[in-house]
């Protein structure tokens, strides 16, 4: 009992002492001093710029752009808003950040597979162009593939033609454009249907290998599905589609779908730097994963196959995906030097001309680095996703 | 990623200023002896650098005959080349003191960057280079043209004007500065280059073959290009407005560099109040008395600079044009200095 004051001092103390309570006090106190110090830059931002004469605010999103933009996405001219170069410049953003990752990672995965194997020539070309490629800036790379490709292709009047409908030349590559008629709406849903069927199939052949053991045929069945039914569907419904040609005019080909150099040289660059890195990814996840995995697998009667699909390569992804999912990340930043080459991306079109022509600097800037923030987020968010998927489930 | 840098720091900068005293430049640039002036990244004529980083041109001058005036050398200059892009948020943020860098005068920039255009140092409108090969004529002719252009210009708006008003498709290839759309001329990226036709002889001039491109006749827009200051400080606004006016009106009277000395001698009444012979004049606007007599003695008239850089002793051999003083036909025109 004569402890009790004591204790009760304890306790109180501990309300100070508690590191819990101590870490929200001093978070929420942290996070008050940010919001402040946002708060007075943004305010001493808007006093200032007002005070100068500065038009601010985002009014200007919804004023007509008066300029052209090389290639969108969706449709434009110069008589849409600027609110729309927005949007078209985050397309193109999204364009070849896409279609680079996807790249980069075929690229990546070959190479890095490459650089372990045991013909010494191939692994000696894999580790030259890792070195190679690694290490110059790729900036510089941007330029060379850029001003290669300009000056290697000819000129409209005299394409490289290939099957008299597909023209390669100094502005572009030319290819038929797809004309969707009445009815092609079936193909896309049995394209649909196709690939629900498979994913049953699958789930239905996995169950039956715990059971059994015994799987089912997939593979033949799902492609099948997928290409064969619509393809059924599209010849049935007597082939609803037609393509606008590319037609050499004065200065060049109208008509088709244009693949700009400028696209192709970006899109060369970012995959062939990125790739280099992947490689090196891929080449560390395979060598990361023991020896002893090889050797159990082939003595449990796996098939070279069964033994890469099955042990292999979820073993070596758990080691790849974090890495991998920086290297995505750069790709989709690197590609704001697309302004460089005069590529029609998010920096080049919004952060470049629009804001050049508004003046707006501090609303554009803002804007387009939320953009960057957000679509790094949302590929780590997605990385993230499937890396807790194949993670290593501990019993 | 040097090219997203300017603008970030800019807007920093901008984000960061404390204060709202916009007054000053004078007082700033006589306390650090130096005037910042934006210009060109590069363009003959107008605003070039050669090996030794000495600068030249129309544009130049400006940036000369103010710190000429200012602070009585026009070599206290420090040149800060920029992009179309990078120039207005350069001198919103205070990197540069003045930006002479063929920039054209509109409405929408005057009133809405918080930016002043301090006059018209060169009368300019758009034009179209192309190369004889392709046998164009006339600007009418290039409907489906892949064009070259620099980004953040003028020039992007009139062009889509142009095309849209005749009823023609184009291409824009946007490039960043005007060597890389030199570049992607001479590349075979495009069929035309546009941008305002003084350029235009300029950058020929930077071809491998200069004789192989031609400049169409068609002008397609009024480019009034001038010097451009921060809104809000007006003594500054003053004395550059009125170094050009200087040059303007020495030309006007006959003064050169070679004779300013004699004339200041032999004296008229209206040179007496532009060289400071009479008083009065330098102070109202915060400056001494022989500002303009610095002017015309080190960097010299309007029509010799013109001269000089882009006319008759220059290899852009630009005539004098709407570029003439108003006495001969022109529209180089100063309020009177009294
Ligand atoms: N006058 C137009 C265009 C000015 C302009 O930037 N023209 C280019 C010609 S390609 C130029 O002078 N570039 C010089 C440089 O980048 O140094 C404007 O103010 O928007």
């Amino acid at each position: 009992m004569a402890d009790s004051p004591s204790a009760e001092q304890s306790t109180k103390t501990k309300a100070w002492n508690d590191p819990a309570i101590r870490a929200i006090v001093f978070q929420v106190l942290a996070a008050l001093g940010v919001v402040l110090f946002f708060y007075y830059i943004i305010n001493n931002a808007l006093t200032n710029m007002e005070a100068r004469g500065i038009t601010t605010g985002f009014g200007f999103l919804d004023n007509p752009a008066g300029f052209g933009i090389i290639q969108s996405l969706v449709e434009y001219d110069e008589t849409y808003s600027y609110g729309r170069t927005f949007v078209v410049g985050l397309l193109n953003t999204i364009l070849v950040s896409v279609l680079g990752i996807i790249i980069a990672s075929i690229m990546g995965l070959v190479i890095g597979i490459a650089r372990l194997s045991s013909n010494w020539l191939v692994a000696k070309l894999a580790t030259a162009f890792i070195e190679i490629f690694r290490n110059i800036p790729l900036l510089l790379q941007i330029f060379f593939w850029y001003f290669a490709v300009l000056r290697t292709l000819p000129a409209a009047r005299d394409s490289v033609t290939l099957g008299e409908s597909f023209f390669l030349n100094n502005r572009g590559f030319y290819v038929p454009k797809p004309v969707t008629e009445d009815g092609f709406g079936w193909v896309w849903l049995a394209l649909l249907a196709g690939i629900i069927g498979s994913i049953v199939l699958a789930r239905v052949s996995r169950l039956r290998q715990t059971e059994t053991g015994i799987p089912l045929p997939v593979f033949l069945p799902s492609l099948g599905m997928i290409l064969g039914l619509p393809l059924i569907i599209f010849l049935l419904l007597g082939a609803p589609l037609s393509f606008d040609y590319p037609v050499l005019q004065r200065f060049n080909f109208q008509g088709g779908v244009a693949i700009i150099p400028e696209l192709m040289a970006l899109l060369l660059a970012l995959s062939i730097y990125t790739a280099a890195f992947i490689a090196e990814v891929v080449r560390s996840g395979i060598e990361a994963v023991p020896k002893g995995q090889t050797e159990a697998s082939s003595a449990l009667g796996l098939s070279n196959g069964q033994r890469l699909r099955l042990i292999i390569v979820p073993q070596a992804l758990r080691v790849i995906i974090p890495p991998l999912t920086n290297q995505y990340l750069n790709l989709t930043k690197n590609s704001s030097l697309a302004t460089a080459i005069g590529y029609p991306d998010l920096v080049s079109v919004f952060a470049g001309t629009t804001l050049n022509q508004t003046g707006q600097a501090v609303e554009i800037i803002f804007m387009t680095m939320a953009v960057y923030l957000t679509l790094s987020l949302l590929t780590s968010a997605l990385m993230n996703w499937y890396n807790n998927r194949i993670a290593l489930v501990e019993r | 990623m040097k090219k997203f840098s300017l603008p970030v720091v800019a807007v920093t900068g901008l984000l960061s200023v404390s204060g709202l005293s916009n007054a000053g430049t004078l007082e700033d640039v006589k306390k650090n002896g130096v005037l910042q002036c934006g210009v060109g990244t590069g363009l003959p004529g107008f605003s070039i650098a050669d090996e030794k980083g000495n600068w030249t041109g129309l544009d130049v001058d400006v940036c000369r005959a103010v710190a000429a005036a200012v602070l009585g050398d026009a070599t206290k200059v420090k040149y800060t080349p920029l992009n179309a892009k990078e120039r207005f948020t350069a001198l919103q943020s205070g990197e540069v003191d003045v930006l002479p860098r063929n920039t054209t005068w509109t409405l929408t920039r005057d009133a809405s960057l918080g930016l002043n255009f301090t006059g018209v140092n060169y009368y300019d409108g758009q034009g179209f280079l192309v190369s004889k090969g392709l046998g164009v004529k006339s600007a009418k002719e290039l409907d489906g043209a892949a064009v070259c252009i620099q980004a953040g210009t003028t020039t992007e708006l009139n062009l889509a004007d142009y095309f849209r008003a005749n009823g023609m498709k184009y291409q824009p290839v946007v490039f960043d500065t005007s060597d890389q759309t030199v570049k992607g001329f001479e590349a075979g990226r495009c069929d035309v280059l546009t941008s305002d036709q003084s350029q235009l002889y300029a950058l020929r001039i930077k071809l491998a073959k200069p004789d192989d491109a031609v400049v169409l006749p068609e002008v397609i827009s009024k480019e009034p290009l001038g010097p451009v200051v921060r809104q809000g400080d007006d003594a500054w606004f003053n004395i550059v407005k009125w170094s050009l006016f200087a040059m303007i009106d020495a030309e006007e009277q006959g003064l050169t560099s070679a004779n300013v000395d004699d004339m200041k001698a032999k004296g008229t009444p209206a040179s007496n109040r532009l060289l400071g012979v009479e008083g009065g004049m330098g102070a109202t606007l915060g400056l001494s008395d022989d500002w303009a007599y610095q002017i015309i003695k080190q960097v010299g008239n309007y029509g010799e600079s013109f001269e000089r850089n882009v006319g008759q002793s220059s290899p852009l051999k630009i005539e004098r044009g709407l570029n003439a003083l108003w006495t001969k036909g022109g529209l180089q025109y100063a309020p009177p200095i009294r």
